[in-house]
């Protein structure tokens, strides 16, 4: 697991949760961090913005926690999972 | 002035499942869904690919080229609509009535079709003007507005909007002011017209559209399919009607209404179980009197297992007796007009003694354990049913209606 991409995405949850971002580790759970459903919508939505990717839900489904989202993430920065043309417009 | 009676006596649908209520009701009664490949855009330009769309609708049938520069698709889809309920009802028009006469309507979006319109002009054109019929075209009223202008109609004339519930709060309110005298006659219901690309991006972001069809309480649901159309139903009196001679469809007999003050967008149960218990109690029933409800049942992860314990926290033991089923899997999520177009599904259902079926189910879920009457409709006389609607910001609104002999 990349280090430098774990800090990206703790720092776009800190942004989109107005966290500081001492509070998020790699074992913060979205519990822990009171990221619902709708807060995880958006957290998606800045991390495509943040790696100019885009994250389709199968892959995200069941994610809980910020290191499931890196690992996550990691597969479809990868190039497992092309941009789709809707990441173009 | 006590409590009237209330009955509907005309309807009027157009929906991804035919341009009127005949084909509406009998594309339900199939069992057949109109959720298709998305016409108005692109869909490589998104992450889902179906809708219900209102397929084969040419407006310059049904108005002229000068009318079509102040109406925007979902006002178009209104008013038709409402001219066939108007005609379904065979009212006969008095100056008297027509100042006597309220329209109610819900809508959510407005005519955001024609505002997407303006914005690829302005920002992608670079053109520096709009249309300038976009502001009278945009506004949630216009549906009823032109209604009011049409049929000359001046009494009390508004339009709701909760989201996905508008069209519910709407026959609520139309029935309220005919039940309690303030009205002699109400046309309600909803219209709604989402599919454009700016819209779509905006429902694909949310991550609650399914990428193949609408499955509602089905263990592999995928999330909601929008749709589009409008229902239109007119309200009378009883006595006026069985005055007049006119066809009774059935009668609304109760409405009630909740918020849930909870969340944005996740429901809950406490909410939805208020409404259906406010609706009971508004129509003087009790909860075992109830066969059949037509659901909310959008088919997203968190509605309907939500949906479900509401129901169960209502109904009780009876919940066993009770046919639930979602006709979203048919006619898709028309938002603003759902309600509406869920509200004539039932009173046809309740008219025709056929209860309309969940489509496109596949496999039970245990959180979703109801009698939701999968893939073919079935036949049964149903005195009492319910129409949930459930709003995103936690609004809700529930009509309950009665079979006419």
């Amino acid at each position: 697991m990349s280090e430098e991409l774990t800090q990206r995405v703790i720092s776009v949850i800190a942004t989109a949760q107005k966290l500081p971002l001492e509070r998020i580790t790699i074992d913060s759970t979205f519990e822990e961090l009171g990221i619902d459903s709708l807060d995880g919508v958006n957290i998606l939505f800045a991390l495509e913005n943040e790696f100019n990717i885009n994250i389709p839900d199968d892959k995200v489904e069941g994610v809980r926690s910020v290191r499931q989202m890196v690992e996550s993430l990691e597969k479809v920065v990868s190039g497992e999972e092309p941009p789709a043309a809707a990441a173009q417009t | 002035m006590g409590a009237r009676r209330v009955v509907i006596t005309g309807v009027g649908v157009i929906s991804a499942l035919g341009l009127d209520a005949r084909q509406f009701w009998q594309t339900l009664a199939a069992g057949r869904s109109g959720i298709g490949l998305i016409q108005a855009v692109d869909p490589g330009l998104l992450r889902f690919s179906n809708g219900a769309e209102v397929r084969d609708f040419d407006p310059a049938r049904h108005f002229e080229p000068k009318e079509l520069d102040l109406l925007d698709r979902f006002a178009q889809l209104g008013m038709v609509a409402a001219r066939e309920a108007v005609r379904d009802a065979a009212l006969e028009w008095s100056a008297a009535l027509r100042e006597r006469t309220a329209i109610v309507t819900g809508n959510c979006n407005g005519g955001q079709t024609t505002e997407d319109e303006g914005f690829v002009d302005l920002y992608r054109k670079n053109r520096s003007r709009v249309n300038p019929m976009t502001i009278p075209r945009t506004m949630g009223n216009a549906a009823a507005s032109r209604i009011s202008v049409e049929f000359g109609i001046t009494g009390p004339s508004y339009t709701i909007s909760t989201a996905c519930a508008s069209s519910t709060h709407a026959l609520g309110q139309a029935f309220w002011l005919v039940r309690h005298g303030l009205a002699e006659l109400a046309v309600t219901g909803g219209s709604e017209a989402p599919f454009s690309l700016g819209n779509l991006k905006a429902w694909e972001a949310m991550r609650v559209v399914s990428p193949d069809t609408c499955r509602p309480f089905s263990k592999d649901r995928r999330g909601m399919i929008l749709g589009e159309g409008a229902a239109m139903l007119v309200l009378e009196p009883l006595e006026a009607a069985l005055a007049r001679g006119a066809h009774v469809y059935a009668e609304i007999v109760g409405f009630g209404m909740s918020a849930d003050a909870h969340h944005i967008t996740q429901p809950s149960v406490e909410g939805p179980a208020r409404a259906m218990r406010a609706a009971l109690e508004d129509a003087r029933i009790q909860p075992d009197q109830v066969g059949y409800i037509n659901a909310h049942g959008t088919g997203t992860l968190a509605n309907d297992p939500t949906e479900t314990k509401a129901i169960r926290l209502v109904f009780g033991a009876h919940t066993e007796r009770i046919a639930v089923s979602s006709t979203k899997s048919m006619h898709g999520h028309s938002l603003g007009a759902s309600g509406a177009i869920e509200a004539v599904a039932t009173a046809l259902a309740l008219e025709r003694a056929l209860l309309p079926p969940t489509a496109n189910f596949t496999e039970p879920d245990p959180a979703c354990d109801l009698d939701v009457v999968p893939n073919a409709a079935r036949p049964a006389q149903v005195d009492y049913a319910l129409s949930n609607s459930f709003a995103f910001g936690g609004l809700n609104a529930v009509v309950a209606l009665r079979r006419w002999q």
